[in-house]
């Protein structure tokens, strides 16, 4: 009896079902049962972290500083005279950007100081016309690929211009610009140590873990107490974010560069500084440009979040438009943040591909056409910015700045859209709220808060056991227990059951557009295409439609945690599915296999191991967006972190909170990825 | 430059190892030095040691081409990987030019390394970012030659290889055949006096192969390289070859000229290879010669002794008499009869 269990996998889950099913009838819920719910032993660690991070800045280390106000020197911690340096460079920089878009007087102020600056009153530095910057980036596209991204770019910025987004979008370009530089150099130097070093490898391996599973909100608390708040604050968090893919790739690519290739540059008598700078990165250079391009997505992501923290710029406008329920509005904004991502997007790759003509003797104009068509442009946009000055005498001048807000809209539009959504719908769409809300999901929310504490891990490690061996249990293990021992468990089984029904739906709505996508070469490219398209928009943006359709309810929530996990699984399906040998379709179809016997024989045995890890990205999707729509309200881990945000003792809440939502993750990702692994090792696949 | 020096460099082998050893492995050299040079390469692989080069010696001389053949695992290219140091070798030295490269420091060896090496390797290893006259200049620009002049030479050397008007392309674009030009191309550009070649034609198609080695040889017929060439392929290195080396786990099984090995198997194992050979592709008249007897009457007909038995045989058998063999300077060195040639095309494996 007990070998049968021990061999047969499926045996092993009928048994765990039933252990779980009698510990969930016999266990009472009582709060001094240990095996209902554990003590909060680890309840001071907030507070314990609080405490850390506050001697840190303000005792750990002082060193003596000069004042030139009291011409003395000072005693200051040393670590808060390092952040606030590395944050007055970041604003510096940042401002000096907006500034060249924008015009403004800080980048002066740093060099003279504000008493100079407000006698100066001539010392502005002036805008540039918005017809110079978006006729630079129409000749910076023709120049990097050609026409077709000159008129994305072109098309883009215009928008951008007319709708009268201007201001907040190159406040937005200016922190994009800081941040995603700073982000891949970061990641390509950590990526690279890495590569050189197994030690290094080895520690960073866990932290990017952490990193890429916490939730956006949970770096702001801290980031504001180390640097404050204001745009390099927001910078910085992006950079927290945005670092971890680029080191992840950077990691992998070096490691896939072929040994023959490494080889062949050492018998080019490569020095080793050379083998790295022009055999080894360049040859990794597809998988950087994946982790570029990732950075660029993540700063864009983070826009609306870092403005929780100070960043100015379209997600701060976004985020008043959300609260103010201005569905319209957040829409044109939206689309700024995805027009802007995606010219960052392309231009970077059209850069990174350039190619050099070893054979062109040109003449000084042919080798300088752009930036004297530059030049031209610059000149022609600030003549015209200076008639417009006399021609258009009432409101302001087109020609030169559109100010925000004063520019075209369509949200009256949108709204009567809304509106007439509500009006016409109202009573369908209440009927399905309240039956979605009473009779699913309650139903499923009171199971998993009913769940006794020991029902859980026998559950989850046994998983866990059965599909990833013991080390995988034991790992699975400690992560919850993490969890358990913070005063946060019941929210930690709201988080999970949002998590779990969006997972569940969006993996069924996946599979199913995923499988019906592969079977045809067009319908792939396209479903490919739109889900490239759709994960650049950052996860905000998800929210504008269903507060649309839901209002603010648990099923908007739900909806958008279920759009925005979606294209993960759709993806990887059809990945999975398409990665199949052509010779194993002919095979099968040799063997008359129907539609449904290919699929289900052939298809998704083979492709099982691929959808799984796109499951794996399922969950940490839906994580995040159950985190970032506490926004709506929810009553679980995320209105805690969000609350943290205002509180002046946030860090360590938001910290821990931070980490319970990442040990979800990490726990779901342990047991799928051992899972798949084994499985691809098993198929001979990868 | 005096005259003697010149003399004596020639007389120098350019490679010369002596009783190497490449033994992978934690603890490769202790068990290396107590089995006192006599390595069995089953007793190691049970102490976790792998053997990749077992005892070798030989040399190689100027304008040599030397064959190193071998089944995969047989450590030949491992061999190839510990004279061009890619590898560090357990035991034993090996000379280059008359110097230890394995007491260099970093900096010689990379010095030797863009001078006097080149090397072309079996899934060509270009650089995947850079075009092909990139790819080419590449050696170039690391020695720090300026773009101007690279890029000129990158254009010879593309011609030479015949790849121009490609020289934009990207190595992803071209076929098998022409990126192993370009890895060709590029192991040359530095005019480097010694060439290692590993593998390179075998990712290639049949057909295609036989086109490279064809190309091959017109190359080596105007540059005159020292080569150090490793195949699996014992077609390859009886076409290519002026000596092969044969290699099994690690040992040099048999090192001599085509010829001797075809006629003269060292080892069963060296006889498995020659049985399928057909002979007469491989064997040139001189091998086959008898000495010149003046009493004998001989056809008016002359042939090279270098001549290939295949390309000669229908002549000398239409010629009804012996046939006169002479030498380069048409000096006469023996007579051929045309029985030689018969057993040498119909001939079973046992009068050899």
């Amino acid at each position: 009896m007990i070998d049968a269990i021990l061999q047969n996998r499926k045996l092993q889950f009928v048994v765990l079902l039933i252990v779980f099913t009698l510990l969930c009838v016999i266990i009472t819920p009582s709060d001094t049962n240990i095996f209902w719910r554990l003590p909060p032993l680890i309840k001071g660690l907030p507070l314990a972290i609080n405490d850390s991070v506050e001697y840190l800045m303000s005792d750990w280390f002082p060193i003596d500083i000069y004042d030139p106000e009291i011409d003395d020197y000072e005693q200051k911690p040393l670590l808060s005279q390092i952040t606030r340096s590395l944050s007055s460079v970041i604003l510096f920089l940042i401002n000096l950007i907006r500034e060249l878009l924008l015009g403004g007087v800080k980048t002066i102020v740093t060099f003279t100081g504000w008493d100079w600056a407000s006698e100066n009153t001539w010392a502005r530095w002036p805008a540039l016309p918005w017809t110079v910057v978006a006729s630079g980036a129409v000749i910076l596209g023709y120049a990097l690929k050609g026409l077709r991204l000159a008129i994305l770019a072109g098309l883009a910025f215009v928008y951008i211009a007319v709708f009268g987004q201007w201001e907040p979008s190159m406040e937005t370009l200016s922190f994009v610009l800081i941040a995603a530089p700073v982000s891949v150099f970061l990641g390509l130097v950590l990526g690279v140590w890495a590569y050189k070093s197994r030690v290094v490898e080895m520690v960073l391996n866990p932290i990017l873990n952490v990193a890429q599973t916490m939730p956006h909100f949970s770096y702001l608390v801290p980031v504001t107490v180390f640097f404050g708040i204001g745009d390099h604050a927001g910078a910085i968090a992006t950079v927290i974010f945005a670092t971890p893919p680029m080191v992840r790739l950077t990691l992998l690519g070096l490691k896939k560069v072929s040994a023959e290739v490494i080889e062949a540059g050492m018998m080019n008598g490569c020095t080793e500084r050379q083998l790295l700078y022009r055999v080894q990165i360049p040859s990794a250079r597809r998988d950087m440009l994946i982790g570029v391009n990732q950075v660029i997505m993540q700063c864009l992501a983070m826009t609306v979040i870092a403005s929780f923290i100070g960043a100015k710029g379209l997600g701060h406008n976004l985020l008043l438009a959300l609260n103010q329920l201005r569905i319209g509005q957040a829409l044109e904004l939206g689309i700024c943040i995805v027009l802007i991502a995606v010219v960052l997007d392309r231009m970077s790759l059209a850069w990174a591909n350039k190619q050099t003509d070893y054979f062109a003797d040109l003449s000084f104009v042919a080798r300088h056409k752009f930036s004297l068509l530059f030049l031209a442009v610059f000149m022609a946009g600030t003549i015209l910015a200076y008639v417009g000055t006399f021609l258009i005498k009432e409101g302001p001048n087109y020609l030169y700045l559109i100010p925000h807000n004063k520019g075209i809209t369509t949200e009256q539009f949108w709204q009567a859209g809304v509106d007439w959504v509500w009006e016409t719908f109202f009573y369908v769409l209440k009927g399905f709220n309240e039956w979605l809300i009473k009779g699913v999901l309650l139903p499923i929310k009171n199971a998993y808060l009913g769940m006794p504490i020991v029902a859980t891990f026998i559950l989850t490690m046994g998983i866990a056991y059965i599909l990833g061996g013991v080390r995988s249990s034991l790992i699975v293990g400690a992560l919850l227990l993490f969890i358990a021992l913070t005063e946060w468990w019941d929210r930690a089984l709201i988080t999970a059951y949002l998590m779990t029904v969006g997972v569940v739906v969006s993996t069924v709505f996946g599979v199913i557009a995923g499988t019906l996508c592969a079977q045809n070469n067009l319908a792939t490219r396209f479903m490919l295409t739109v889900c490239d398209t759709l994960q650049t928009f950052p996860s905000f943006i998800y929210l504008i439609p269903v507060i649309m359709l839901f209002g603010i309810t648990d099923t908007s929530v739900l909806f958008a945690v279920i759009v925005y996990a979606t294209i993960p699984a759709t993806r990887y399906t059809i990945e999975g599915l398409r990665s199949v040998p052509a010779q194993l379709h002919e095979a099968g179809s040799m063997s008359g296999v129907s539609w449904l016997q290919r699929w289900l024989t052939i298809e998704l045995p083979l492709s099982l191991p691929h959808m799984m890890l796109g499951i794996n990205q399922t969950v940490v999707f839906a994580l995040f967006m159950v985190i970032i729509a506490a926004m709506i309200g929810t009553d679980d881990l995320g209105q805690l972190i969000l609350k943290s945000l205002s509180d002046r003792h946030g860090v360590g809440n938001g910290l821990t909170l931070g980490l319970c939502v990442a040990f979800i993750g990490l726990a779901v990702d342990q047991v799928i990825r051992t899972w798949a692994d084994e499985r691809k090792r098993l198929l001979g696949i990868d | 430059m005096p005259s003697e020096v010149v003399i004596s460099e020639t007389d120098q082998p350019v490679v010369q190892c002596d009783s190497v050893y490449k033994i992978f492995g934690d603890n490769a050299i202790r068990m290396l030095q107590s089995a006192n040079g006599v390595v069995d390469s089953k007793s190691f692989h049970e102490a976790g040691c792998i053997v990749g080069v077992n005892n070798a010696s030989f040399e190689v001389n100027t304008g040599e081409l030397l064959i190193i053949m071998g089944l995969s695992g047989s450590g030949k290219s491992t061999l190839l990987r510990c004279i061009s140091r890619l590898t560090e070798a357990t035991a034993g030295k090996i000379f280059i030019e008359g110097e230890d490269i394995l007491s260099m420091s970093s900096k010689q060896l990379i010095e030797l390394r863009r001078n006097k090496m080149g090397m072309v390797f079996q899934s060509f290893a270009l650089l995947p970012d850079k075009t092909v006259l990139e790819n080419i200049a590449f050696p170039l620009q690391i020695k720090g030659t300026g773009t101007q002049e690279s890029i000129k030479r990158a254009k010879d050397m593309v011609d030479l290889v015949g790849l121009d008007g490609r020289e934009n392309y990207f190595p992803r674009q071209l076929s098998g055949g022409q990126q192993q030009r370009v890895g060709i191309a590029r192991s040359l550009a530095v005019e480097p006096d010694i060439w290692f070649l590993d593998e390179p034609f075998s990712a290639l198609d049949p057909l295609i192969r036989k086109e490279m080695q064809d190309e091959f040889l017109r190359l080596q017929s105007v540059l005159s390289k020292t080569i150090l060439f490793v195949t699996h392929d014992f077609d390859e290195a009886l076409r290519l070859a002026d000596r092969i080396a044969i290699m099994k786990d690690g040992v040099i099984e048999q090192l001599d000229t085509p010829a001797n090995i075809v006629l003269h198997p060292a080892t069963d194992y060296v006889d498995k290879f020659t049985k399928e050979v057909p002979r007469e592709r491989i064997l040139r008249v001189e091998s086959i010669m008898d000495p010149v007897d003046p009493a004998e009457d001989v056809s008016d007909l002359r042939i090279s002794k270098d001549a290939i038995i295949g390309t000669v045989a229908e002549a000398v058998f239409s010629a009804g008499k012996p046939v006169t063999v002479v030498d380069k300077n048409q000096t006469v060195v023996g007579a051929l009869h045309a029985s030689k040639v018969v057993s040498v095309l119909f001939g079973s494996r046992a009068e050899h």
